[in-house]
């Protein structure tokens, strides 16, 4: 059997940390991660944030990013140990054997320089490539990528071209050099989802063509499943379970990979509308100060009594102004919205306490949402002593009564936002909403900043809420799967107008208009093949049309 | 039991003995602090410490007096200046808009003139008396309290947790008092060391030039500028004030530095 | 219209218009404080007769805006007014010595500027090792001495123990330049530690700001050389950056300029200004005000500037 690509053994990673105000300390990261690939071959790493996968991609590199140390452990690349290689045979290696994509192409590409000149700079540097034959290679790069005008593109500075077109450039930087492997770290989470399926081809299709080895690094699993050939599960940085892409998406074996697989598949029954609207947005047009155009276009949707609105689109839709406008932070210019039947102010300040207690808002991060000075109890507290005047023993009884609500047992009223976990924060949020007793609780992207079983446990409990509180939801969202677990009636916008409106089962299915057909049919699925088919299917569309 | 890093617990030593000497200067000083008791620049002895100064007076009592009146008026100027920039960094920074705009272009305004130059137009025409010193230092440097205060609450303003409490209905007073003040206080405590530092420097500075405090009261700049002369002939008596106001300013360097690491580790951090 | 071109257009019609605000608020210092101004400057045993000839003189009957726009018309002729102690011409006055203090400031500059950058850089490269926390103690400790006393413990050790350099810096037109380097050299000495603690700290943090970029990670994975990196990824974003610290702190230098001069006894503009600050000589003060706010204003702006023109983003609109 001849030798792999890659062969990483006993790998180990360890960090400094520095928490504010104590001695520095040194813990370890990564604890021992085995594993192989092959050349040619695509190898997807998953695992949530903290799993030490970026930093077991970089290792491929011999790098450790800002205070990482690469411990303990073997990487063979091409035959060689490289965390024993010298300086000058780790620079040989970085750039010509092995190459990165990084996140953040707008932030990885240096401003001051022409893309042509730092996408061909490693191969003429490492001396794979004359400059003339790098350059050339970079415009078939790019044509493959699909830029546009592969000819003259590479002429332009970082920030003259888009955020997808960026990408795809960092994708040709890593593939000029023609490497044997390509280290992907999240390449496409950044994007927004109608973008993210387009790199997400271009990328796979670069690879496929140029027959180069990749690592492909992600939290999100139905991505990683279109593009690799073997996927590695990380938790905690130990490695959970290894396999083939069809084994570990159709047959998964431990329970973690198990959750993954079947995160996204929460069943929620559409509800019928009943009665009269609790909320209803009508003509609503609306601007920002010193802004010449609408970012709101005669906007009318209505939310029945305990329902879930979902208002989706991608950024810069207007779908978070939508949120502003209703609770009076940004007045309209015209049209009116009605509560429970009362025409709402149009601005904040002149609203009645009742008309403000009466919906709530929950924030995308928990972080800046919760006053790092305060208690847990005090943040939940403040709505009961400030709406209904509660003190003491009652204003204690109901916080941990609220507590209970949202699964946090007991000693979590003296903590502060910090000791809590990313999903913990998320929860609080909603005990401080749920407790000024509210008809109606906005969430803005409530769990995008989540990792995606976090995401899931706060969503089975806003649903299960729902029914306990008879509460509605306005839930602001650009994650289709989200809405389809959780809405009875969607909304979808696009620069600025709703496009299509209507009961879920009704915006869910056919006839799309174009809008909302790129929009569905982007969000990936946990399936072996749904990227080919929906290229295939997109291509026929466009043929027909 | 808190726990004191040794250089913060050096800098929380010199920084107490130096205003337990301020406070308690009419008790410790050896003799009246414009009191002629020897001959002129008389070398250290067991009578004289630090020895004489320029018209001989007793150098030790000098400087305990001098660094009494230092630092009464850099702390009087401090406290000026934090309550003036503190006061209308807020205000700015929660009334925004035209408010905002006004007062910020005023406070550049003022800050394109070097406080230096801008203290030495106006005291060419007031009379140099300390409650001129300490409002004229205090104001000039209430501008940089200002921009702090201003983007330290504009950075919190923005926060959701704010727009939380708005959302809830709370008064102005609830957003200041208890959302926005507590997050800002750190940077600010650290920032009072500086500007402490900075007004001793400055009021040394103006007394040194003959414009700050004037004799006989004493004052470390002061000190200085009367014994001048001195260093030419080897005579070290302008120098005590130097090594006087270095360890002061460092000492309080070091107990600003471990307030600000303290506070930011407080529980919730600084978010 | 390229955006350059306009944003610098920009920039410079505020600087002058943040200089015309600058020199009515300095007006307003000396004018527009209360008390009688006349009285102030003879002091309590004055005339009558001495007092109504000096508002005369001092144009005090005449109303402040009046009086302000005929100073300003004079300012702009280049007439700065005569001083009221010895009735000269300020201008002739100020030509000589303005010339001396921009000698002295450009040889402080011209040893600071480098050996800060130079500082700076061996900072970051040696990050929290004992390089960088010996140059941090000592620039600390710089900092926290006032800028005469760094001149008197100078002359103290350099020139009246060891006796290398003279302890006043008179210099005239009849020195060679090697005799008026050689009076200067402690001035300078100051000076240069002065703003060397303040520039090597922010040149430091503006390198480390460049160099924590992604985009310098992605040329360090790139397999360059660590030089490669640094001459063409990190020097080009950190050009203006430095610049702005090199400037803030020439301002800066401005007003130690002021200090260091009486401490030397040195013939410049700084001397001028503190001598007639105590002799109550209104106008020349106003004339050295504006003069050192127009210098401070001016650095700031070239500053601006730099940061406009070397901004890619701005240099290359979409």
């Amino acid at each position: 059997m001849s030798e792999p690509l890659l062969k990483v053994r006993g790998l180990k990673i360890g960090a400094t940390i520095y928490p504010p105000g104590e001695k520095s300390r040194d813990i370890e990261i990564v604890h021992g991660v085995d594993f192989d690939l092959e050349a040619g071959k695509v190898l997807g790493l998953i695992g949530e944030s903290g799993a030490g996968k970026s930093t077991i991609g970089l290792a491929a590199m011999a790098y450790g990013r800002g205070g990482v140390e690469l411990t303990g452990g073997e990487v063979w690349v091409n035959g060689r140990d490289v965390l024993q290689s010298n300086m000058p045979d780790k620079r040989k290696l970085r750039g010509a054997e092995v190459t990165y994509v990084s996140q953040s192409a707008a932030a990885s590409f240096n401003p001051a320089k022409r893309i042509m000149e730092q996408v061909t700079e490693a191969a003429i540097s490492q001396g794979k490539f004359s400059r003339k034959q790098a350059e050339e290679r970079a415009v078939a790069l790019f044509e493959k990528l699909g830029l546009p005008d592969p000819e003259n593109i590479g002429s332009r500075y970082p920030h003259q071209v888009s955020g997808g077109q960026l990408q795809r450039c960092m994708t040709a930087l890593a593939l000029c050099p023609q490497p044997d492997l390509v280290v992907f770290d999240e390449p496409t989470t950044a994007l927004d989802v109608t973008t993210q399926i387009d790199v997400l081809v271009a990328i796979k299709n670069a690879i496929r063509d140029t027959g180069v080895a990749a690592l492909y690094i992600t939290h999100d699993l139905a991505v990683v499943a279109q593009v690799s050939d073997h996927i590695m599960v990380l938790q905690q940085g130990a490695m959970v379970e290894y396999g083939t892409t069809d084994q570990i998406i159709n047959n998964p074996v431990e329970e973690y990979t198990r959750a993954l697989v079947s995160v996204r598949s929460i069943k929620h029954i559409e509800k019928e509308p009943v009665g009269m609207p609790i909320l209803k947005v009508e003509g609503v047009t609306a601007r920002y100060k010193g802004t010449n155009f609408d970012v709101l276009k005669n906007i009318n949707v209505e939310i029945h009594p305990g329902q879930t609105l979902a208002v989706v689109g991608e950024s810069g839709s207007g779908k978070s102004t939508l949120a502003r406008v209703i609770t009076g932070l940004l007045p309209p210019t015209a049209g009116e919205i009605t509560f429970d039947g009362r025409t709402l102010t149009r601005e904040l300040a002149t609203r009645p306490l009742d008309d403000l207690r009466e919906f709530q808002m929950i924030y995308q991060m928990a972080d800046t949402a919760m006053n790092p000075r305060q208690t847990v109890g005090t943040i939940i507290g403040r709505p009961l002593e400030f709406y209904f005047g509660l003190k003491g023993k009652a204003k204690q009884e109901r916080i941990q009564q609220l507590l209970d609500e949202i699964e946090l047992g007991e000693g979590f009223q003296d903590r502060y936002p910090a000791e809590l976990s990313g999903g913990q924060k998320q929860r609080v949020c909603i005990a401080r909403a749920l407790a000024a007793k509210p008809k109606l609780i906005i969430c803005d992207e409530v769990t995008s900043a989540l990792d995606p079983l976090v995401a899931d446990g706060i969503l089975k409990l806003l649903l299960r809420l729902q029914k306990v509180e008879d509460v509605a939801y306005l839930f602001i969202t650009h994650d289709l799967a989200t809405v389809k677990a959780i809405a009875d009636s969607i909304a979808v916008m696009f620069q600025g107008k709703v496009v299509r409106y209507g009961p879920k089962s009704q915006v869910l299915a056919p006839p799309f208009d174009d809008y909302t057909d790129l929009l569905l049919s982007s969000v990936p699925e946990m399936r072996i093949g749904w990227l080919e088919e929906t290229i295939a299917n997109r291509k026929m569309e466009s043929a027909g049309n | 039991m808190i726990r004191i890093p040794p250089a913060a617990l050096i800098g929380l030593f010199f920084t107490s003995f130096f205003f337990l000497c301020a406070i308690f200067a009419p008790y410790i000083a050896p003799y009246g602090m414009a009191e002629v008791v020897g001959d002129v620049w008389e070398p250290s002895s067991s009578e004289f410490l630090l020895g004489t100064d320029s018209i001989g007076r007793d150098l030790l009592s000098r400087m305990i007096w001098g660094g009494r009146t230092t630092i009464f008026i850099a702390t009087a100027a401090t406290i000026l200046s934090f309550v003036t920039g503190a006061t209308l960094g807020f205000f700015a920074a929660v009334s925004g808009g035209w408010v905002d705009q006004a007062l910020s272009r005023f406070i550049d305004l003022i800050m394109s003139i070097p406080s230096l130059i801008f203290a030495l137009v106006v005291l060419s025409v007031l009379p140099t008396t300390i409650f001129t010193l300490i409002v004229l230092m205090g104001l000039l440097d209430s501008t940089r309290v200002f921009r702090l205060a201003r983007a330290v609450a504009v950075d919190i303003t923005v926060m959701d947790y704010v727009e939380a409490a708005r959302l809830r209905g709370e008064k102005i007073g609830w957003i200041i008092f208890r959302e926005t003040l507590p997050n800002a206080l750190s940077p600010l405590v650290a920032e009072m060391g500086l500007r402490f530092i900075f007004m001793v420097l400055f009021v040394s500075t103006l007394s040194f030039l003959g414009l700050g405090v004037q004799p006989p009261q004493a004052d470390w700049g002061g000190i200085v500028k009367d014994n001048k002369e001195g260093i030419n002939y080897g005579i070290q008596a302008a120098l005590y004030p130097a090594y006087a106001i270095a360890a002061l300013c460092i000492s309080i360097n070091l107990v600003a530095d471990w307030i600000l690491s303290r506070t930011t580790s407080l529980k919730g951090g600084r978010g | 219209m390229h955006p350059i071109i306009k944003l610098v257009a920009q920039r410079l019609t505020l600087g002058i218009l943040l200089l015309f605000a600058a020199s009515v608020l300095i007006f307003a210092g000396t004018i527009m404080l209360p008390g009688d101004v006349a009285q102030q400057i003879l002091g309590q045993g004055a005339t009558p007769v001495s007092l109504a000839n000096l508002r005369e003189e001092l144009g005090l009957n005449t109303p402040p805006v009046t009086r302000y726009f005929n100073w300003l018309g004079g300012v702009l002729q280049g007439d700065l007014g005569t001083a009221l102690t010895n009735g000269r011409d300020i201008a002739e006055s100020i030509s000589g010595r303005l010339k001396n203090t921009i000698f002295l400031a450009f040889w402080a500059a011209a040893i600071s500027v480098p050996l800060a950058i130079f500082l700076g850089l061996l900072a970051v490269r040696y990050k929290d090792r004992w390089p960088d926390k010996t140059i941090s103690a000592v620039t600390l400790t710089t900092i926290s001495i006032p800028e005469f006393m760094i001149g008197y413990i100078l002359v103290y050790w350099l020139a009246i123990k060891f006796r290398w350099f003279p302890s006043v810096a008179i210099i005239n037109d009849s020195m060679s330049l090697l005799e008026k380097l050689n009076a200067i050299a402690l001035p300078v000495m100051v000076l240069t530690l002065v703003v060397l603690a303040h520039m090597m700290r922010m040149t430091r943090a503006a390198i480390l700001n460049v160099m924590q970029s992604a985009y310098i990670e992605t040329a360090e994975l790139k397999g360059l050389p660590m030089l490669t990196v640094i001459r063409k990824h990190a020097f080009p974003n950190a050009v203006a950056p430095i610049v702005n610290v090199v400037m803030i702190n020439m301002a800066y230098l401005v007003v130690g300029v002021v200090v260091v001069e009486v401490v030397f006894a040195y013939p410049g503009m700084g001397q001028y200004l503190v001598d007639h600050v105590t002799k109550r000589d209104v106008p020349v003060v106003q004339a050295c005000g504006l003069i050192f706010a127009a210098v401070y204003i001016g650095l700031n702006l070239i500053a601006d500037i730099v940061s406009i023109v070397t901004n890619p983003r701005l240099r290359h609109p979409k």
